[in-house]
């Protein structure tokens, strides 16, 4: 394919499941989408973007099976522990004089680390006082998240990451294993709520005390990401906290002078 | 290999270079320490390195070359703009990428070639930006990664140097990506300074 037709099709591609599914990746980054997409095409069988855009606007599977590309369903739980660490010594506290919280993690994914925050919420008593939501473009992810069933063979590196992350029991507490699963304790299911929400469409839904949005705003353009941060500081309560994945930043956005940094070796922020 | 070691001058004279992209694993470290200390200062171009590390380990690779090296040195961030000579390197974990408003993007994907970031992730994504304007430099290595990106950057019409594999601490990388295409220059350590020098003597 010439280079420059690629780019073509790739902007009609993304157009056309904009215009059909209303799921909006006009503003990611587009070397990382490009990629995604090039690597779609052997999957799909298909030798060209368009051809891939003409099985995407009339099979709505294929869509939802080409999303499984465009969005990147990887997490861990307590990923990054010092960060989960950093939250337990210097957010919680704060987070301890109010009398309910609202916490958002934007991007959940398939839910790991929506569970690691419950599970640090229970641990300094404040789950039962807590609603977690947890957010995502993707149903599969969601869907998944929901169930809280985690595979057995990443359990060991959890435990270790929760070891790491101050954690007071052991991981072991708060999931049954099952076959190659490990399902998580319905107690904590109870305090979240999860939810279809695309950072690039919709609006604020709620009056939050901490976000957690990691890895997420990298796939986004300057305009998409400053979108982001307006969501997020529209919705944080005064003074509220915003947490981000190891190498995100708000020094390149619009709202660098609108948060304080609490931590900026771990990327948690606070509402100015 | 032997046309290779012609002078260069005649085919950069006319040529302008806005961005230098730069790949190595095994030995890369030592490599680029030697020809990196070359670099004058006043270097004009953005020098953008991936090197293959351990993924989670804390890089002090900035640190390190600042240390024996005239250029600024940092770590690439994302959504950062590149700044004309300053030596970026690409953070542990992460794959690193040039986005068409010259600013930096980082992602998650898979490792490639058992690496993140990849080499090849790097190339290609600049050759798409900077098109003619690109050069490539693929050093000493343990792995085929770079050899795909600076095909690419050789197709969308940029400078592609490889290191001479005889001259390489690890060939396989050097090896693999002339297997690939025929590059600009196949060099060893030693004579890459004055290419570099030159890419920067450009017209305006």
């Amino acid at each position: 394919m010439p280079d420059r037709d690629i780019e073509i099709e790739l902007r009609l591609l993304i157009e056309a499941i904009y215009l059909k599914y209303s799921y909006d990746f006009r503003d990611y980054s587009g070397a990382s989408l490009k990629r995604r997409v090039l690597h779609a095409l052997t999957q799909f069988d298909c030798k060209t973007i368009s051809a891939l855009q003409e099985r995407v606007i009339h099979e709505p599977q294929a869509f939802m099976q080409l999303l499984q590309y465009l969005t990147i369903p990887v997490s861990e739980m307590f990923r990054d522990p010092s960060y989960f660490l950093a939250l337990r010594q210097q957010v919680i506290p704060v987070l301890r004089t109010y009398p309910s919280l609202k916490i958002w993690i934007a991007g959940c994914s398939t839910g790991e680390e929506v569970y690691s925050m419950a599970i640090l919420l229970k641990e300094e008593g404040l789950l039962d006082r807590s609603i977690l939501y947890a957010t995502d473009i993707n149903p599969h992810s969601l869907e998944k998240a929901r169930q809280g069933i985690f595979s057995l063979d990443n359990i060991r590196g959890y435990t270790e990451n929760y070891q790491k992350a101050g954690g007071r029991q052991s991981l072991s507490d708060y999931y049954i294993a099952a076959y190659d699963g490990a399902l998580f304790d319905k107690a904590l299911r109870e305090r979240m709520t999860f939810a279809d929400h695309s950072l690039a469409t919709d609006s604020v839904f709620a009056e939050t005390h901490l976000i957690s949005c990691r890895n997420v705003l990298i796939y986004f353009n300057k305009k998409l990401q400053n979108r982001a941060f307006g969501l997020f500081h529209e919705s944080l309560c005064h003074r509220g906290f915003l947490g981000l994945g190891s190498k995100e930043s708000l020094d390149f956005s619009n709202y660098a002078q609108r948060f304080e940094a609490v931590q900026r070796q771990e990327r948690i922020f606070r509402k100015l | 290999m032997n046309g290779s070691f012609l002078d260069p001058a005649p085919r950069l004279a006319d040529r302008r270079f806005d961005a230098l992209v730069v790949g190595a694993s095994a030995g890369g470290v030592q490599a680029m320490l030697e020809l990196f200390a070359t670099l004058p200062a006043s270097y004009r171009l953005p020098v953008v390195v991936v090197l293959h590390l351990p993924e989670e380990r804390h890089s002090r690779l900035a640190e390190v070359f600042q240390a024996r090296v005239a250029l600024r040195v940092k770590e690439a961030e994302d959504k950062e703009t590149l700044s004309p000579g300053v030596l970026y390197f690409a953070a542990p974990g992460y794959h690193l990428s040039i986005e068409q408003d010259h600013s930096f993007s980082f992602s998650r994907e898979e490792p490639f070639h058992f690496s993140r970031p990849s080499i090849d992730f790097l190339f290609e994504s600049a050759a798409d930006v900077y098109g003619e304007a690109l050069a490539g430099l693929l050093l000493t290595g343990a792995n085929d990664d770079g050899a795909a990106g600076l095909a690419w950057i050789k197709r969308r019409g940029g400078l592609t140097l490889v290191q001479d594999p005889a001259d390489a601490q690890v060939p396989t990388m050097p090896q693999a990506a002339l297997a690939r295409h025929r590059p600009d220059f196949i060099l060893p350590l030693r004579a890459m300074p004055s290419v570099l020098a030159q890419l920067d003597a450009a017209p305006c």
